[in-house]
């Protein structure tokens, strides 16, 4: 069996480390400023918002990222509207694998 | 954490901590059925099963390793892929920013362990249950970085090069929309206020503009670097929960 790709493996995890740990482990930390830590306080939600339009808003391969808004969207949509208005992540996520499933089991999505 | 905060009963502990696990359920899911295509897609671009669990263990990021799979089978070279695995993963820097200031009580060996672990879902799902509770929870986070995401992924990882090729692609099922839906439905949960709202939005329009015109990656870390300021920019409203200072 191979092992090649390990060494490989041990280097990318050598350049992923340091952007988890730096700030983790930087002394002084708490000593920042107060409109540090109100920036930082809305790094989450801006972040996760990022993270969750790019992953169903763009798609294709690198270099041939185009805007679709799909049954994916809607999904996403539905499962936001569901844990705001009942305040359950689960519930929301089930209707939305529920929407998709049953979209590209009818060929719309 | 701050030493003025009033105390936790253990009853407002455990209602958050089932919340997180709940939640954890539907992060582990994604985490499943992307580790298993991972794992499937590893074992075609001709890496051995202990190269891709290396790869899932070592590295632990889904974006990098997707990346790196494809970036192998179109044969460039490793410090390119090293390179790129950099960039990919420099949003991360973002994440541990924001949790310094709730880890910062930690000794610093166990801060050491949580940066390896710490990944999308782990900090979506920690720094929500942290906010719920106005302080920090060391066992929360490793029920989200460990019971969420780094057990299904490795061990999706494990059957997805082993088994991968007798299962049909779980895309059919709808699994793929987890992930997506869970950050949105993540971020929705920590809006206690205007600022929040005006950073989440701006973060998504510049995290979406910016990846169609340069790159998704890029586009998240736009998002999450120009997002908060647009949000700092609105007069605040008192907000329910705090930093701990």
């Amino acid at each position: 069996m191979s092992t090649g790709f390990v060494v490989l493996a041990v280097l990318m995890g050598a350049v992923t480390y340091p952007s988890r740990a730096l700030p983790l482990l930087a002394p002084g930390l708490e000593r920042l400023p107060a409109p540090v830590f109100a920036y930082l306080r809305l790094v989450a939600p801006a972040v996760l918002a990022a993270i969750g339009a790019v992953n169903v808003l763009l798609v294709g391969p690198r270099g041939r990222v185009g805007f679709h808004v799909g049954i994916e969207a809607a999904a996403v949509v539905v499962c936001l509207v569901l844990t705001l208005w009942r305040g359950n992540l689960l519930a929301g996520l089930v209707a939305a694998v529920a929407i998709v499933a049953v979209a590209r089991a009818v060929g719309v999505g | 954490m701050r030493k003025d905060l009033p105390a936790l009963t253990a009853g407002e502990l455990a209602q958050s901590r089932r919340r997180l696990i709940i939640d954890g359920i539907g992060i582990a899911v994604s985490a499943l059925a992307f580790g298993f295509v991972y794992g499937l897609a590893a074992e075609g671009a001709g890496l051995s099963p202990i190269e891709a669990v290396a790869m899932s263990v070592i590295v632990f990021a889904g974006a990098a390793q997707f990346a790196a799979i494809g970036y192998i089978t179109g044969g460039l070279a490793w410090p390119a892929i090293i390179l790129l695995t950099a960039l990919i993963n420099a949003r991360h820097l973002l994440y541990a920013a924001a949790l310094a200031p709730w880890l910062c009580d930690v000794p610093a060996p166990r801060r050491a362990l949580m940066a390896h672990v710490l990944t999308d879902e782990a900090f979506a799902l920690a720094i929500a249950h942290f906010t719920r509770l106005g302080r920090t929870d060391e066992r929360g986070y490793w029920i989200a970085a460990i019971g969420s995401t780094w057990i299904p992924w490795n061990v999706a990882t494990l059957a997805g090069v082993l088994i991968g090729r007798e299962i049909p692609s779980p895309e059919r099922f709808g699994i793929d929309i987890v992930f997506p839906a869970a950050m949105v439905g993540l971020a929705a949960g920590l809006i206690t206020g205007r600022r929040e709202v005006v950073a989440a939005i701006v973060g998504a329009v510049l995290g979406v503009a910016v990846g169609l015109l340069v790159s998704p990656s890029l586009g998240i870390v736009a998002g999450g670097l120009l997002g908060p300021a647009a949000g700092l920019a609105v007069p605040e409203r008192a907000p329910r929960n705090e930093l701990p200072a």
